[in-house]
């Protein structure tokens, strides 16, 4: 018992909860939102930005079908808003379809430069914005109304902490991984999709359609995008003005992770969740059983960070910055557009 | 119609439009528009330059604007006695001192490959050795800026003229956007865009939270004027002043401009956007020209930036937002005419103008809206509806874009097609 005393287990379990485990909930949200983006990135050549507005606009969904029907939950003993889920997945991605249909076809079948593709789709990232606080107005909202759950493992003094949100955002991410992976790996249409990223026009003339291919991309990227912005409106609130603040980390963790390599994308999005969430860690609480050791002069400092929480939004952004100086091709060797 | 009577008849509308604004609102307020509509043509000619002449994707507006505001702020605003006296000067020397040896050591590290260290542990210890001085500095600069905010407020300014404080303005803007070009300019379009809109928010939370720097958000102000302000001489001359000094600007910024596009330099520049392989076979140093242009339009938003803050007369971080100070502009320039230095000033002025009088308009019709359906169907309104309904204009600011790039890709006064016989 005395060993166990000296040991800082309790520190330990801190460092658990407000570092391991937010890191890897936030990197899975980044992480859902990054393989959308990648696959767009790789497939249809231009960086996405109304991705954040999507992941916005699937948590919405769900919330309406929420106060819609909201005694669904109770039936399987689940959020109503994660039972409801895959229909808000669905609509999203109708959604994305035919926002493609509406505004980038046209602009690809006009063979524009890619760049004026991305200018497009920031106006399009604009006008969801207006629309979604048009109606959802401003403010935060509550996605889950009742009581979460709570699971608490005792581990010595403290608990490590969970709630239901969470470990679902958990099973959600790996089932949803598994299941890409099988799709790309196996699935005929994964096969064209990954054919169609590798090389457009060698895809073309084999005879894969275009159409279908893109259609597919973008249906898995907004089921994904509505998923992740569930989770993540599930685990804490829903926030019609989070756009630039999810849009940044998120292609970071794109590029980070490679263009166009969905496990890169998975990869690079927990690295940016982990980094995130360490970098504005308070480092001095495991600092503190080692007081005795140190020498009487060295104070511990009350906050050791790396970054204030306020500037958190750079983080992403360094990442972005030093993977595009000394490795533009992103750590799983993706496409480096020219 | 030939190009000439186009531009007319589309400037002649618009001396209407500004006539009716004029008659309708009253002097003073019309002038404050055609001054602010002035910055932002300033503004716009810097976009056109990065955009239309080289093809650049700049999305981080805001944050040059923010960051030459902020200089020209620093540069113009009247001495703070009391900074100077205390003991925050002598702090931030300190702060200082550490972050130049720390950065000379780091360099140091860096080096050892030279003397046979293996290059990935001299990596290790570059950025270790980086991250030591972040920390030191940090650490240093933490109590500095608390005692500056105790003592000081703020740390003020340097009581310099104004016209100084907008090229100071200008400046940083420039070296701002040389850091991000020489990152970004060697890979596509699309990662300038998000590099950009990143280092525009990260310069607003800068500015936000830096209060022994900006006051944050309890604001600076009043902002000194380049021309007498309204106390001396009253609303409508003193705006009047101030118009006709940016308004010199525009004119300045424009003739140049209008030179450039027509020497061998303009003719370059479009090669390089037109065709880049070709450029660059003929011996065009394709990202160095492309970095001339990044650098020189932001110089320009800059200035105008630092004239459009300074016109308001309080330096507001949280005042700066992508959908004016970015996306507006952006606006202005492909509607006006990308490319063509006066569809550019033409949209600008038109924009500002419909965007200024569609703020009440917006609140009139969804005020409107909400009491009929009211009335009719026994609805209850919101009770945010005026945020609400200010959220319509980033719709309307979204769906311009998306309908010019489609159907008027070349703007109302399109690009002129230079040919040589």
């Amino acid at each position: 018992m005395g060993m166990l005393e000296a040991l800082p287990i309790n520190e330990f379990v801190f460092f658990i909860n407000k570092g391991v485990l937010a890191g890897l909930i936030i990197g899975s949200i980044y992480a859902l939102g990054a393989v959308g983006v990648t696959l767009i990135f790789g497939i249809l050549r231009f960086a996405h930005f109304p991705h954040g507005d999507m992941m916005t606009l699937g948590a919405f969904v769900a919330l309406m079908l929420t106060a819609l029907a909201p005694g669904v939950g109770d039936l399987v003993g689940l959020p109503t808003a994660f039972v409801l889920m895959p229909l808000a997945m669905i609509v999203t991605a109708f959604v994305a379809v035919w926002l493609d249909k509406a505004f980038y076809a046209p602009l690809r079948r006009a063979n524009v430069k890619p760049v004026v593709i991305v200018m497009a789709s920031i106006g399009v990232m604009l006008m969801m914005q207006g629309l979604i606080r048009l109606f959802a107005g401003t403010g935060t909202r509550q996605l889950d109304t009742g009581s979460k759950d709570i699971y608490r493992l005792a581990v010595g003094g403290r608990d490590i902490v969970l709630t239901e949100p969470q470990v679902l955002l958990f099973a959600f991410t790996a089932v949803a991984v598994v299941a890409l992976h099988l799709f790309l790996t196996r699935s005929r249409m994964g096969k064209a999709m990954r054919a169609m990223s590798d090389n457009p026009d060698l895809a073309r003339v084999s005879g894969i359609s275009t159409d279908s291919v893109v259609r597919t991309t973008w249906i898995i990227a907004g089921a994904l995008a509505a998923a992740g912005g569930t989770l993540l409106a599930l685990d804490v609130t829903l926030k019609p003005d989070l756009s630039f603040n999810i849009i940044l980390p998120i292609f970071a963790a794109a590029i980070v992770g490679g263009i166009g390599q969905p496990y890169g994308a998975i990869a690079g999005g927990l690295l940016v969740g982990f980094t995130e969430t360490l970098a504005v860690f308070n480092w001095s609480v495991l600092l503190r059983p080692l007081k005795p050791l140190l020498p009487d002069w060295f104070e511990i400092p009350a906050k050791i960070a790396f970054v204030p929480t306020e500037y958190k939004i750079v983080v992403p952004f360094f990442i972005l910055i030093a993977v595009l100086i000394w490795r533009p091709t992103g750590i799983f060797k993706g496409k480096l557009l020219k | 119609m030939t190009e000439r009577t186009r531009a007319f008849a589309l400037f002649s509308g618009l001396a209407i439009l500004v006539a009716l604004v004029f008659a309708w609102l009253g002097v003073a307020y019309g002038v404050r528009m055609m001054v602010e509509a002035a910055c932002f043509a300033l503004i716009a000619l810097g976009l056109t330059i990065q955009w239309g002449y080289a093809g650049l994707f700049n999305t981080g507006i805001m944050g040059f604007i923010a960051i030459a505001a902020f200089v020209s702020m620093i540069v113009s605003y009247p001495v703070n006695g009391l900074f100077w006296e205390g003991h925050g000067p002598g702090m931030l020397a300190r702060a200082g001192l550490f972050l130049i040896i720390g950065a000379c050591a780091t360099y140091l590290v860096s080096q050892c490959t030279r003397i046979g260290v293996p290059k990935k542990l001299c990596n290790l210890l570059t950025v270790m050795a980086a991250a030591a001085t972040y920390l030191v500095v940090q650490s240093a600069l933490d109590p500095a800026a608390a005692l500056i905010e105790s003592e000081a407020r703020f740390v003020g300014g340097l009581g310099l003229p104004v016209w100084l404080a907008w090229a100071a303005g200008g400046a940083a803007a420039g070296a701002l956007g040389w850091s991000m070009g020489r990152i970004t300019l060697g890979l596509r379009a699309d990662y300038m865009a998000i590099a950009t809109l990143g280092i525009a928010e990260i310069v607003k939370a800068f500015l936000k939270n830096a209060d022994w720097l900006t006051k944050g958000t309890l604001t600076v102000s009043p902002l000194p004027w380049p021309v007498p302000t309204p106390n001396e001489l009253g609303f409508v001359l003193s705006r009047s002043a101030y118009l006709s000094v940016v308004a010199v600007l525009i004119v300045v910024t424009y003739v140049l401009l209008e030179r450039a596009w027509h020497s061998p330099w303009g003719r370059m520049m479009r090669a390089i956007r037109d065709n880049e392989v070709a450029a660059a076979a003929m011996g065009k140093d394709v990202n160095r020209r492309r970095l001339e242009m990044f650098v020189l339009g932001n110089i320009i938003i800059g200035v105008g930036g630092a004239a459009l803050i300074t016109f308001t007369s309080i330096f507001d971080p949280g005042g700066f937002t992508p959908l004016n100070h970015t996306f507006l502009i952006w606006v202005m320039v492909i509607l006006g005419g990308s490319g063509n230095n006066l569809g550019t000033i033409f949209g600008a002025l038109l924009v500002y103008i419909i965007w200024t009088m569609s703020e009440p308009a917006a609140l009139f019709l969804f005020e409107q809206g909400a009491y009929w359906s009211e009335r009719l169907f026994g609805l209850e309104a919101p009770g945010d509806l005026a945020t609400r309904a200010l959220q319509m204009r980033v719709f309307v600011i979204g769906l311009a874009i998306t309908l010019v790039l489609r159907f008027a890709p070349r703007g109302l006064l399109p690009e002129k097609d230079v040919r040589y016989e």
